[in-house]
């Protein structure tokens, strides 16, 4: 073994409290070591070209580099090593800055500790082997789970891009929450006048299949290689016969029992029904658990009514299996319902505003619903208990947000600009309404967002109070509001005739059961987590697996369809090669010592282990063994340290190259 | 049943009716009621303010007798004393330098095992099959506004009872007893208690706020379980009465009056002839004796 041993400054990172030249001077003496030295910024390119001239001069085939974390330029002195004609898994970096100079001050010490770092280092590379990148096939399909208007400008980009895609959406239509909204701040601009051209473009586009009412079962595979199992669910409706002509949906006589979800429950919906008029697709759906057909075998007026034969009260479930190389997850938010809460969460409900219990109070959807042109109201500003117009309205912002009492910590990032376009569509309606807004902070930042909610409060004269709600009721019809202001240091009690509570944003229910489905990781608010917040804010830390919108974390229209966009880039960056290189740093399976508990199976977080069967020649069964497929594992180690035989390992980390790395530390 | 009982000296003075009316109703219960012995005060009224030290270790000494004694759970009918009795466990539980220093106090280690139980937790644990087993009177005329203040249910990560701001578990019961809760607005607001003896006009406006909504929404009793809230409310209402001559007089009942009443008791073993405001021209009307239902 000739080893090169490179010890770097990084300026005065290192250098400040570790004596570089000492280590490098140690380092000389250790055993299989031809060359060290020393320098200011290894990184740098004559830092890599001494790198490159020891190689070349000294006929090295391992190095060592005492640097910053491997996390920062592992990357470059590896392919600097390779250039040079050494395999790339030859070189090792000790972490002298992050793990030695930056915790500690006194000089004499960082350097032995350094010393010992390096040592380490050194035995360890003497057990490295040579690896080569696993190599996989792509295949250039995408998965987009969520038909948002995150997920429709995923599936448009990937689909513009001339690549297939597949988008599944739970829901009888695309669109969203987006599409539910009246105007969006801060133009103002009819939320549905620029959300429904987009939908009908996905409808029509030749690479994207649509794939409505519709859910993600299973997902197995690996990065360019997802087998994806997609229930669809039963409508009841052939869809390839529909024309959409709606005349089952008029003529079913169960129209008052189901509150509509599209208008938050604020309007009513037949048993048959598509979720709003301009859906996408236009096809309608059987709600069976009030269909008096599903109920008691009578009825069947849509079957009559249609011309094209398309009811088919039979339909089943069905389940589809696709093969995607990407898949997108864009599944969005709900809101925070406010009521009681559920026994088995950590979520405390808001007993004191009365949500629920009094019809005058409602939440930031339900608004919008009535604001909007296609609600309930037709967009007339009337308050749901008496079809009055509120002439005193009240919003109360950070409903659940930023109140760690009610388990929540973080801001919902978007209730104080849409709380500002609600006053303002209220003063646009209602012009001699007066409007309130309780607020904590006002968090406008963005692009017009600052000047939106100043136009608020200076041309609309929407009154702002800084400060809490302590309790709504009502009273004599009204909704008393009762709170602070902490500006004037006063108690406020507004007798409103109706109150919008900005509730915060969750994560869907069942976010958590399908990043488990995806084996992607989430926080314990349910929302999908990115490899890294700065860096790598659209990608999860399984491979080709990539987050786009409001299923991350609170995030508005321009940040979510920004942050589609950039999931479809990355999709198509892997789209953009036939074959994918990946880390070889996986675990293998020593076939000849397994003996097949697949315990390793079990705690593998991303599903990389599998049973295999060995056989003989004629086909008889020898053993059962794990198999890693290296496509799948991120080289976690879990399985290697489970092995109760030691028949796992993970390359780069072999067991050798461990107890190397102990001895070298315990012989000091 | 059995339970351990820490009366407080509440319960021995300005509130022996919710004493008398306990007592009564649990003898129709069957259950039992072992007085702690020796017990001392449970620092509510003002040891809190003057010494946090002490706020802590009178209740863990008293937890500690009704220990001593192999009481499992102890009763403590007066919000107050539930409420520090309960603090004074949590934090012995939490803070470890508190609990060195009160165990010095106390010469003895101190282990956390009893159950502290308020009034209400008392009758969910008992039972409500059991209670609605007991009723002999139709009290259907009864429209009760129950009250709970603050100690019964705050701060809820101590308590951890009912919902802080919107609790429900006093109507349960009186709904169970066949009375009618009626829904108002004023169930948690303050009647502002801790000025009760300094400040006697603010505790007159906030009580009269109170008074004022449940006669709103059409209550003919307002049902408490703490005394502070039935003193500030009953004791109180006199003034406001006298004060403004508008005003209409409510009565206030402990919700174990109410209890016995359903169970058919006498008005004078349940303490009702103890209040500043009878209540007994409206039970009068409002409960027919005659009809007897069971």
């Amino acid at each position: 073994m000739r080893i090169g041993v490179f010890t770097c400054h990084c300026g005065e990172n290192i250098g400040r409290t570790v004596d570089c030249p000492a280590v490098s001077k140690a380092c000389a003496d250790f055993p299989g070591v031809v060359h060290s030295e020393d320098y200011k910024y290894m990184c740098s390119d004559p830092g890599q070209n001494l790198i490159k001239q020891a190689i070349k001069e000294k006929n090295l085939n391992a190095v060592v580099v005492g640097s910053c974390s491997p996390h920062m330029h592992e990357k470059t002195f590896r392919k600097a090593c390779s250039d040079a004609g050494i395999n790339p898994f030859q070189v090792e970096i000790a972490n002298l800055r992050e793990h030695c100079s930056w915790i500690h001050d006194d000089v004499p010490s960082a350097t032995l500790k350094a010393i010992d770092m390096m040592r380490m280092m050194v035995e360890k590379v003497k057990f490295n082997g040579p690896l080569t990148p696993i190599r996989v096939p792509v295949t250039k399909r995408a998965l987009v789970i969520g038909g948002g208007i995150s997920g429709i400008q995923a599936s448009l980009d990937i689909a513009n891009a001339g690549y297939e895609v597949i988008l599944v959406e739970k829901e009888p239509s695309i669109g969203g929450h987006m599409s539910q909204l009246s105007e969006t701040f801060p133009t103002l601009d009819c939320s549905q006048c620029i959300l429904t051209p987009r939908m009908v473009e996905v409808y029509q586009h030749s690479k994207i299949k649509l794939m409505s009412y519709s859910e993600v079962e299973n997902v197995e595979g690996f990065i360019g290689n997802f087998s994806v199992t997609i229930r669809k669910k039963a409508r009841s409706v052939k869809d390839e016969l529909c024309t959409g002509c709606g005349l089952c949906v008029q003529k079913c006589p169960i129209k008052k029992v189901a509150l509509s979800e599209f208008d938050e429950g604020l309007a009513t919906r037949p048993a048959m029904y598509v979720p709003f008029p301009q859906a996408v697709p236009n096809i309608p759906v059987i709600d069976r658990t009030i269909c008096t057909y599903f109920k008691n075998g009578k009825c069947q007026m849509c079957k009559k009514v249609c011309g094209r034969e398309a009811i088919d009260f039979e339909q089943q479930d069905e389940l589809v299996k696709e093969e995607v190389g990407s898949i997108i997850i864009a599944t969005g938010y709900k809101l925070y319902t406010i009521d009681k809460k559920p026994d088995d969460s950590p979520i405390h409900g808001y007993g004191e505003y009365g949500y629920g219990k009094y019809k005058d109070v409602v939440s930031g959807l339900q608004f919008e619903r009535i604001a909007s042109a296609s609600g309930p109201t037709s967009g007339e500003m009337l308050r749901p208990s008496d079809k009055k117009v509120p002439k005193k309205i009240v919003f109360i912002q950070c409903v659940g947000s930023r109140d760690e009492a009610k388990g929540f910590s973080y801001c919902s990032k978007i209730c104080c600009m849409y709380t500002a376009k609600h006053a303002m569509l209220y003063k646009h309606k209602v012009h001699d309404g007066e409007a309130y807004v309780f607020y904590m902070d006002i968090r406008a930042g963005g692009k017009m967002y600052e000047e939106f909610v100043r136009r608020a409060i200076e041309e609309d004269g929407v009154k702002y109070i800084r400060g809490r709600v302590s309790r709504i009721y009502q009273d004599d019809g009204k909704i008393i509001v009762k709170g602070e202001d902490t500006i004037a240091g006063v108690k406020v009690e507004i007798d409103a005739d109706m109150a919008v509570l900005a509730t915060a944003m969750m994560a869907q229910t069942e976010a958590p059961k399908l990043a488990q489905t995806l084996g992607v990781p989430y926080d314990k608010y349910g929302f999908i987590n990115e490899v890294h917040p700065k860096l790598r804010p659209v990608e999860t830390s399984s491979g080709g697996i990539f987050l786009a919108g409001a299923c991350n974390s609170p995030r508005d229209i321009p940040d979510s369809v920004a942050m589609a966009s950039a999931a479809a880039a990355k999709a198509l960056v892997l789209f953009g090669s036939d074959m994918l290189e990946r880390e070889p740093v996986v675990a293998k399976v020593n076939e000849a010592t397994c003996a097949g508990c697949l315990y390793c199976k079990k705690v593998c977080a991303y599903n990389a282990v599998e049973a295999k069967e060995i056989k003989d020649r004629n086909g008889n069964l020898i053993k059962v063994v794990a198999y890693v497929n290296s496509g799948l594992c991120q080289g976690c180690g879990t399985c290697n340290a489970t092995c109760p035989s030691k028949s796992v390992e993970l390359l780069g980390f072999k067991d050798d190259q461990i107890y190397a790395q102990i001895n070298a530390f315990a012989e000091v | 049943m059995n339970f351990g009982y820490y009366p407080g000296c509440s319960l021995q003075g300005t509130a022996k009716e919710f004493d008398l009316s306990l007592k009564e109703v649990l003898k129709v219960l069957d259950v039992n009621l072992n007085e702690i012995n020796d017990w001392c005060c449970c620092g509510a009224s003002s040891a809190h303010v003057m010494s946090h030290i002490l706020s802590v270790a009178l209740p863990a000494r008293n937890l500690l007798l009704a220990k001593h004694r192999g009481m499992q759970n102890v009763v403590a009918p007066c919000a107050a004393c539930y409420n520090r009795l309960k603090v004074s466990q949590h934090e012995l539980k939490f803070d470890e330098k508190m609990r060195m220093k009160v165990e010095e106090i106390l010469e003895e280690k101190i282990s956390n095992g009893v159950e502290i139980l308020n009034l209400i937790g008392l009758f969910q644990k008992i039972g409500l099959g059991k209670i609605k087993t007991a009723i002999k009177i139709n009290l259907k005329e009864i429209k009760a506004a129950c009250y709970y203040g603050c100690l019964l249910v705050r701060p809820h990560d101590i308590l951890k009872f009912d919902d802080p701001e919107n609790p429900s578990s006093m109507e349960e019961i009186v709904s169970i007893i066949g009375a009618k809760p009626i829904e108002w607005n004023y169930k948690i607001e303050c009647c502002g208690a801790s000025h009760s003896i300094d400040n006697t006009e603010i505790v007159e406006q906030l009580s009269k706020n109170i008074l004022n909504d449940a006669i709103k929404h059409d209550a003919n009793v307002i049902v408490v379980a703490c005394p502070m809230c039935h003193s500030n409310l009953d004791m109180r209402q006199k003034n406001i009465l006298k004060k403004y001559p508008q005003q209409k007089a409510i009565p206030i009942l402990y919700l174990t009056q109410l209890l016995g009443l359903s169970m058919g008791l006498n008005y004078k073993d349940l303490g009702l002839h103890l209040h500043y405001i009878n209540p007994v021209p409206m039970l009068e009307e409002k409960v027919k004796v005659e009809e007897v239902t069971i």
